[in-house]
């Protein structure tokens, strides 16, 4: 009994190959429609901004009048943001992670803490917003301040913070634990001295990725209340501010023409600070990483 | 002085504590061995305190993330239970209108806001599921390790720019373009943003669904590639279903975040909530309404300030159920090799 008949599989096989050299291309262009989007978008944002990019632009405040409008107020607010976010969410983030890690039982209840990380991160931010907008603004009254917004924004990214620290701390090999103890070290220090400074890298890379989260994000600070019209600079946490995504926003939402060129300007800055800060993350990689 | 110290460690034993210190005060006027004992000591009971005190610390700031759950449930609930005093639940689930700005007849119906969310999310889905596993397969299969190292970071890239960004394209790129191949289509629609919503989570699909098909192990690949199957056989029939938790997961936590996603919609959507079909008029989505009520003046305690956060709930719910879901079928569904 002949089960392969090989005169047929010999007929179809160029067209099989000719299908999958089809589609092989196909998936190619899907691939390169990314790339090619990417394209697009940076070249529109740079022609149109580009023209009212210049210093000027980052020493003005915003104004009434496109010509005269700056992002003075919203970098160094932005800034603010940052270095309020940074000590916040690292001092949670890697908290949680060493717990996790290094002192939590296998149980039902780091089983539902577990759970409930990689359920907060999957919360619009927007609802993150109407928390911040309810405990830090309203309930601890706080008003429209730094902190309040840097408090609901750590909230927003500590998931990422978490989950990226409990990486770092994981991939800490054995031996070297073992090796503290063996010296007589106890477990935090073995944690302090050993742990963490094998895990720095990691960390650090998933909390400057947290942080340029945290600089993009618009949403959560409309809802807090962030004013986008300032023609001053924060002095303490407690004052209020306005940051780059605020602005472009604003500015994006304006009729008038002139204001979308404006807009573009502002997303040059606040691009350039995202790959200023994404380059940092791949230098810590590259220059920090050991392997084990 | 070498001789005197040796002496001096053999007779610990048998002179006991005292002697010691007696020995070591003749040695160096510096130190007392019961001083130093003491310290140890002390050292030793604050080194234990600080073990026992520190996973406690630790402990508290886990808990931190359990009480933001929490505080996001509660604070949703307690306000969205002061709204339903104000509106019936039937007028909030019924209603065909969302029209809560009228003084004298406002109308508070959430379908028109689900609706604007479900075509957004339906465009988007219809842009983002065919290109995202597209590039999956592409990048598992048939891309060489040096093209990945390549894309992989790019795709990276546009997962991470600011979705005020994407806003702002949206609105200024892809709706003209749109327009002169559309010509009815309203500055602000359901089309553009849903395209770009579709464009931002296409990198999310693309990477957790390569993660799914490149986890699948070689050796079932090559069982069909010995078979005679082509690469395109091998994609389609053994790896899909293979690695179709995965992908199924993927897909239902992209949809999660396009129906979150705020800042596309409330830039080039528009406002006018509406229960039509109509992809090519204004729309409004659930984010885009809380956004519109903050950045306008509803004052506190206003029936308008509470029912943002009945929107938020409504918001959290969908998110919630689909990201169970994707977890649901990421367990579920799991092919062990």
């Amino acid at each position: 009994m002949k089960l392969i008949n090989k005169e047929s599989v010999g007929r179809r096989m160029p067209v099989r190959i000719l299908i999958n050299t089809i589609f092989k291309g196909l998936f190619f262009l899907a691939t390169l429609f990314g790339l090619f989007v990417l394209a697009i978008l940076l070249y529109r944002i740079f022609t149109q901004g580009i023209g009212y990019l210049n210093i000027d632009f980052l020493q003005n405040f915003a104004s009434r009048r496109p010509e005269e409008a700056g992002v003075k107020a919203a970098l160094i607010g932005s800034i603010w943001l940052m270095a309020t976010v940074a000590p916040i969410s690292l001092l949670l983030g890697v908290g949680t992670a060493i717990y996790m890690e290094e002192y939590a039982v296998k149980n039902r209840f780091t089983n539902f803490i577990q759970v409930n990380i990689s359920n907060l991160a999957g919360v619009p931010s927007i609802v993150f917003g109407l928390l911040g907008l309810t405990i830090f603004v309203r309930a601890l009254a706080l008003g429209s301040s730094v902190l309040a917004a840097g408090l609901t924004m750590s909230l927003l990214v500590l998931p990422v913070i978490i989950v990226a620290s409990q990486e770092a701390v994981r991939a800490v090999p054995k031996e070297l634990r073992e090796a503290s103890y063996g010296m007589g070290a106890t477990k935090w220090q073995t944690i302090i001295k050993v742990v963490l400074p094998a895990a720095i890298p990691g960390i650090l890379t998933g909390g400057i990725l947290a942080l340029s989260r945290a600089i993009g994000e618009t949403a959560p600070l409309i809802v807090v209340g962030i004013p986008v019209f300032i023609a001053f600079l924060p002095r303490t946490v407690f004052d209020t501010f306005s940051v780059l995504p605020m602005q472009i926003y604003n500015w994006t939402s304006r009729p008038q023409e002139e204001f979308q060129s404006v807009a573009a300007a502002g997303i040059i800055v606040l691009l350039v600070l995202l790959i200023f800060m994404n380059s940092i993350a791949v230098l810590i990689r590259n220059k920090f990483q050991k392997r084990y | 002085m070498a001789e005197r110290e040796a002496d001096s460690l053999l007779f610990q034993p048998c002179l006991g504590w005292k002697g010691v210190f007696v020995l070591a005060l003749g040695n160096t006027e510096k130190y007392s061995v019961q001083q130093m004992i003491m310290d140890k000591k002390s050292k030793k009971s604050n080194r234990l305190n600080v073990e026992k005190i520190i996973p406690g610390l630790l402990l508290l700031t886990a808990i931190i993330s359990v009480l933001t759950t929490l505080g996001i449930v509660f604070t949703l609930i307690f306000e969205t239970f002061t709204f339903f005093d104000r509106v019936s639940l039937k007028e909030f689930f019924t209603a065909q209108k969302w029209y809560p700005f009228s003084e004298t007849s406002a109308s508070y119906g959430i379908m028109p806001l689900i609706s604007g969310t479900l075509k957004v999310t339906g465009i988007a889905a219809l842009v983002a599921v065919p290109i995202g596993l597209a590039t999956a397969i592409y990048l598992s299969e048939y891309a060489s390790e040096k093209t990945r190292r390549i894309i992989k970071p790019i795709l990276e890239v546009l997962a991470g720019i600011p979705t005020i960004v994407y806003g702002f394209f949206a609105l200024t790129f892809v709706t003209p373009i749109l327009r002169s191949f559309i010509p009815s289509l309203e500055i602000f629609n359901a089309l553009s943003p849903g395209i770009v919503v579709g464009i931002m989570i296409t990198p999310m699909i693309a990477s957790l669904s390569e993660d799914a098909m490149s986890s699948v192990p070689n050796s079932i690949k090559e069982g069909a590639f010995a078979l005679g199957a082509t690469k395109l056989e091998t994609a389609i029939k053994v790896i899909l279903p293979a690695a179709i938790s995965g992908i199924m997961a993927s897909i239902v936590l992209a949809l999660s975040r396009a129906i979150g996603e705020t800042m596309i919609v409330s830039v080039a959507g528009g406002s006018t909530p509406n229960l039509s079909t109509d992809v090519t008029s204004s729309i409004q989505t659930m984010t885009a309404y809380i956004v519109q009520v903050s950045t306008g003046d509803a004052g506190y305690g206003t029936t308008i300030y509470y029912s943002i956060y009945a929107v938020g709930m409504m918001l959290f719910l969908f998110t919630l159920a689909m990201n169970l879901f994707a977890q649901f079928i990421s367990r579920k569904f799991r092919e062990e090799y």
